[in-house]
């Protein structure tokens, strides 16, 4: 960890109080990440990878709260400021890209105008200024004839072209962190690549760190620096994205890693978990991962693991314990 | 951006969220969406079945419950009209709300009214589920020719308020029987006309639900083995219809009952001699002037208590069963 | 845009086309025209002159055709009860009613949306529950119940206001308008606010209803997340996207509130066209029952296009591709 993280998360809780009590979405997670930095973040739905990114960027949905824990951007803490300061570091400091571009977008203003508005709620440029600008992102995110299509609708656009004018919508001003939410998974497969590629040059030129929320391990293996591999609301690894690809340490990477198709590998089967992430309203005691662990001991049904460092990467499992010194 | 909290399976390719159970019918949804939980924990909704049912309770023991039976003429005395209520000056402990024009106690035909006002709602609201249901159903299940009359005829009324319509066929009907028979015929009058004019509502939603079912595969799979569609129609789409058309009918009876007071507040529905709640409130609409409030007020205030009643619980019932249907 | 303007208004000619078959059914079979327009001593033979004369041994579709071209040059024939045309009855009483509902129209809209954002964006607030259930009462109360309410309140214990009538009209070349004398707009005050206050409460939950779902969609969420201010969110992105299903409720309300005021015209004593129309229905009286019927579609038919005209100002998914209109909303 060299010099200061951009954002720095720690023991972060999110919290849902229901009718049946309250359900913890995300149950201490720390993470960091440095500038220029792209961290993936995977798990399956629920895991609370989504929740997450809501947290950082001050969106989660009421009820949904922030039980516990701080968020710090650039050494500041952001977790607590008030509405107003929190929306100007919204876009500004922290920009976000949701799953759905289709649905992302106003469909009654133009792209220009949605492209316009953003660039003078964070600077002080003028109309004609912005909307330069704008036409300037448009051709930067690969949208051609920008002068002509600044005035086009959102339904003027394919899904992909759309989800182009996303990311030039939460890069507009140049925000140091992008929460990329399942940036691509309504697109086609063929656009994916394409989508992520982008993103991936474009945050690379602007210096921009990125927080990718996926369930597409492909994804990540292709595009991050490192990965936090969530299950339950808790983080099960963090590490290196080739350390966790190539050597997962938590049974529930190396089940995630068995379970994608690998050229290498042959005509070997796909291995798959058995059995299915507890619900929020019923995560076991001790390691949430014990049902379906095939490696469990009697500590795992006892006590939650913490997170602890081997090698490059931190693991929540009893089994890489120091103590223990099993592995 | 939220993830839902639900069981998925163990490989993570789980974006497309499965619509859950997506084969259960609406009776099950009934009975496993917390119905009863939600109606014990909202105390509006209980005191609203409480109220709607002590109407209907009173309406259907009127003569037992009534102090007085304003239809009886031998035991109703001129000499009683007007009186204010019982806490007033000139009140008459006989009758607690007062009496009307012709001595009849208000508290009497307030229930009286109310079984008259509740029966024409209750009738018309079958009337229209009856015919709104059986002309959804065809209208989705034989589709065509058949369909698009169906659903042209339900666009038209459907954007002439529900009111007018049942005025327009409250007039052609006594246009076609004489203005003199009408007023025996009030009742048959007032249903037939808010059952036609309510029948809509059911017809789009159930036609909306019979084409999803009809395109399952167990529909194809009961037709191809040959088996009559009406068996088909009555035994697998109608119990999966049932559910909203439920919530549709609570709602359509404040809808019945209001038509049908206005209808007899208008003086096109019940005669003064068999008064629903709406002719009260019209008989002592001449007397406000007078000052004799009680007649107006009293009628009034059990009409709106009823509708805001089976309105609240239409309400309810609309939320518990699918809080999307709205 | 041309072709789907042109084809909603082919749809309205079918709508006119099945309401005018529908009055003139009506007309013809409701009752015996000959039998209303003649005293009891005629003949036979006088009332066979007078039907041939009156062309109702025509064929049928000789008879509508007549009846379409009467009613599209507003020739309704004569009024059974009051044997005056029909056509002059309702010129008479169209300012009444269209003044009315114009008022209440607009007292419902200016009310009805500020109140329904309001309720929208405070949800929990104390205010917001307070006109959540008064809108709830409001809908239970039956128009002609809180019109006699407020008479009873304000004409007979406080006489503050009139009680029934158009109180004093200016004639403006025909068009008698209750609008510019203090008396008229005194006159008008409750009959406005009692046919306004069902589609005032209908307009709110609307509103507030439409507010709800828009701010949970994915775009109001991305409209935070780029850090615009709750004004432009609320305002500029959430408010305008309710637009569309609150114009098409609104016109349809407006239609409404044409025929709504049937009820309020009868509890205050208005004279309009709702008044003539229940007085038509009371004493059979069928030319007038037709007229009212077409007229009032007509009003519908008409406002329902200035509404799909509407949506063109409001949403550019539209002017591009007609054929999406129906799949929106």
């Amino acid at each position: 960890m060299a010099g200061n993280p951009l954002l720095e998360v720690r023991n972060l809780r999110v919290e849902f109080p229901t009718r049946r009590g309250i359900l913890t979405a995300v149950d201490d997670i720390s993470l960091h990440i440095d500038p220029g930095e792209v961290l993936g973040v995977v798990g399956e739905s629920g895991a609370g990878k989504s929740m997450t990114g809501a947290a950082i960027i001050g969106l989660l949905e009421p009820p949904g709260r922030i039980a516990d824990g701080e968020i710090l951007l650039e050494g500041r803490r952001i977790d607590n400021l008030p509405y107003e300061q929190m929306r100007r570091i919204r876009g500004r400091e922290i920009g976000a890209i949701f799953q759905d571009p289709l649905t992302s977008l106003n469909p009654l203003y133009s792209v220009g105008e949605q492209l316009v508005e953003t660039i003078q709620t964070h600077t002080d440029m003028s109309h004609s200024q912005a909307l330069a600008r704008a036409i300037e992102l448009l051709a930067e995110v690969g949208i051609p004839a920008p002068e002509r299509r600044v005035e086009h609708y959102p339904h003027q656009f394919s899904g992909g072209m759309r989800q182009r004018v996303v990311i030039a919508l939460a890069l507009c001003v140049n925000p140091k962190l992008i929460i990329a939410d399942e940036p691509t998974t309504a697109l086609d497969v063929s656009i994916q690549a394409q989508i992520i590629a982008l993103l991936k040059r474009l945050c690379r030129e602007h210096g921009t760190a990125v927080m990718l929320v996926t369930h597409d391990m492909g994804v990540i293996a292709e595009t991050a620096d490192r990965v936090a591999v969530m299950y339950a609301g808790r983080i099960a690894e963090i590490g290196p994205v080739r350390q966790v690809i190539q050597n997962p340490k938590h049974p529930y990477t190396v089940g995630l890693m068995g379970s994608i198709p690998s050229i290498d590998q042959g005509d070997g089967r796909l291995t798959q978990i058995e059995g299915a992430m507890p619900r929020l309203t019923a995560i076991p005691q001790g390691c949430a991962f014990n049902p379906r662990c095939t490696l469990t001991m009697d500590r795992c049904f006892r006590e939650r693991p913490d997170l602890v460092q081997v090698e490059e990467t931190r693991v929540s499992c009893w089994h890489h314990d120091k103590e223990l010194a099993h592995a | 951006m939220v993830d839902a909290p639900t069981t998925q399976p163990a490989v993570v390719g789980d974006s497309a969220s499965e619509p859950r159970g997506a084969e259960t019918t609406a009776w099950s949804r009934f009975v496993e969406s917390d119905v009863l939980y939600s109606f014990t924990r909202s105390p509006v909704t209980v005191t609203a079945a409480a109220v709607t049912a002590i109407f209907i309770l009173s309406a259907v023991f009127a003569p037992l419950v009534a102090p007085h039976n304003p239809f009886d003429l031998a035991s109703i005395d001129l000499m009683d009209s007007n009186l204010p209520p019982m806490w007033l000056e000139g009140g008459d402990p006989r009758f607690i709300l007062g009496t009307d024009d012709q001595g009849r106690g208000i508290l009497s035909t307030i229930i009286f009214g109310s079984r008259i006002s509740l029966l024409i709602g209750f009738a018309s609201v079958v009337l229209a589920t009856v015919l709104g249901v059986g002309l959804g159903l065809l209208s989705g299940f034989v589709g065509g020719v058949v369909d698009a009359f169906i659903m042209r005829v339900a666009e038209i009324q459907l954007s002439f308020p529900v009111i007018l319509t049942a005025l327009l066929i409250d007039g052609v009907i006594r246009g076609v029987l004489n203005v003199e028979k009408s007023g025996e015929l009030a009742y048959w009058i007032l249903i037939l006309s808010i059952g036609i004019s309510n029948w809509v509502q059911f017809a789009r939603t159930v036609r909306g639900s019979t084409l999803v079912e009809r395109n399952k595969e167990y529909v194809q799979a009961a037709q191809v083995i040959g088996i009559n569609p009406t068996l088909i129609v009555l035994r697998h789409i109608l119990p999966n219809v049932m559910g909203p058309v439920l919530v549709i009918a609570t709602i359509q009876l404040a809808v019945a009952i209001l038509s049908e007071a206005t209808l007899s507040f208008l003086g096109v529905g019940m005669p003064p001699t068999e008064p629903s709640l709406g002719t009260l409130i019209q008989i002592g609409n001449d007397y406000l002037f007078s000052g004799e409030w009680w007649m107006v007020i009293f009628p009034g205030i059990a009409l709106a208590i009823l509708v805001l009643a089976v309105n609240l619980l239409g309400d309810w019932l609309r939320d518990a069963l699918n809080p999307k249907l709205r | 845009m041309l072709a789907f303007i042109i084809r909603r208004m082919i749809q309205s000619v079918v709508v006119m086309f099945f309401v005018a078959l529908l009055a003139f059914a009506m007309f013809r079979f409701v009752g015996d025209p000959v039998h209303q327009m003649v005293g009891i001593e005629t003949s036979l033979e006088e009332r066979e002159e007078l039907r041939v004369k009156l062309g109702l041994r025509d064929p049928i579709i000789v008879q509508f055709g007549r009846f379409v071209g009467n009613a599209a040059t507003l020739d309704f024939g004569i009024s059974y009860q009051h044997q005056r045309p029909v056509s002059e009855m309702i010129k008479e009483r169209m300012p009444a009613t269209l003044e009315l509902s114009l008022i209440s129209a607009l007292f419902s809209l200016l009310v009805g949306v500020p109140m329904g954002v309001y309720t929208g964006l405070h949800r929990q607030g104390v205010l917001s529950k307070v006109f959540m259930t008064a809108s709830l009462i409001g809908i239970s109360l039956p128009t002609f119940l809180i019109g006699i309410l407020l008479i009873y309140v304000f004409a007979v214990i406080l006489g503050w206001l009139p009680s029934f009538g158009r109180g004093v009209v200016v004639d403006l070349g025909g068009w008698r308008t209750g609008l510019l004398t203090t008396e008229g707009l005194k006159a008008l005050i409750m009959p406005a606010i009692t046919l306004g206050l069902f589609q005032l409460t209908l307009i709110m939950r609307l509103v507030r209803a439409e507010m709800l779902e828009v701010l949970r969609t994915d775009y109001i969420k991305f409209a935070r997340a780029r850090g615009l201010t709750n004004r432009a969110v609320n305002f500029g992105h959430a408010l305008k996207n309710t637009l569309v299903p609150v114009i098409t409720i609104t016109g349809l309300q407006l239609g409404s509130i044409i025929a709504f005021a049937i009820i309020t015209e009868t509890v205050f004593q208005w004279p309009g066209m709702g008044l003539m129309f229940l007085q038509a229905i009371q004493n059979v009286d069928i030319p007038i029952m037709a007229a009212y019927l077409i007229m009032i579609a007509f009003f519908f038919v008409a406002i329902n296009l200035v509404v799909d005209m509407l949506y063109y100002v409001v949403d550019p998914r539209l002017r591009v591709d007609a054929s999406k209109a129906h799949g929106h909303g």
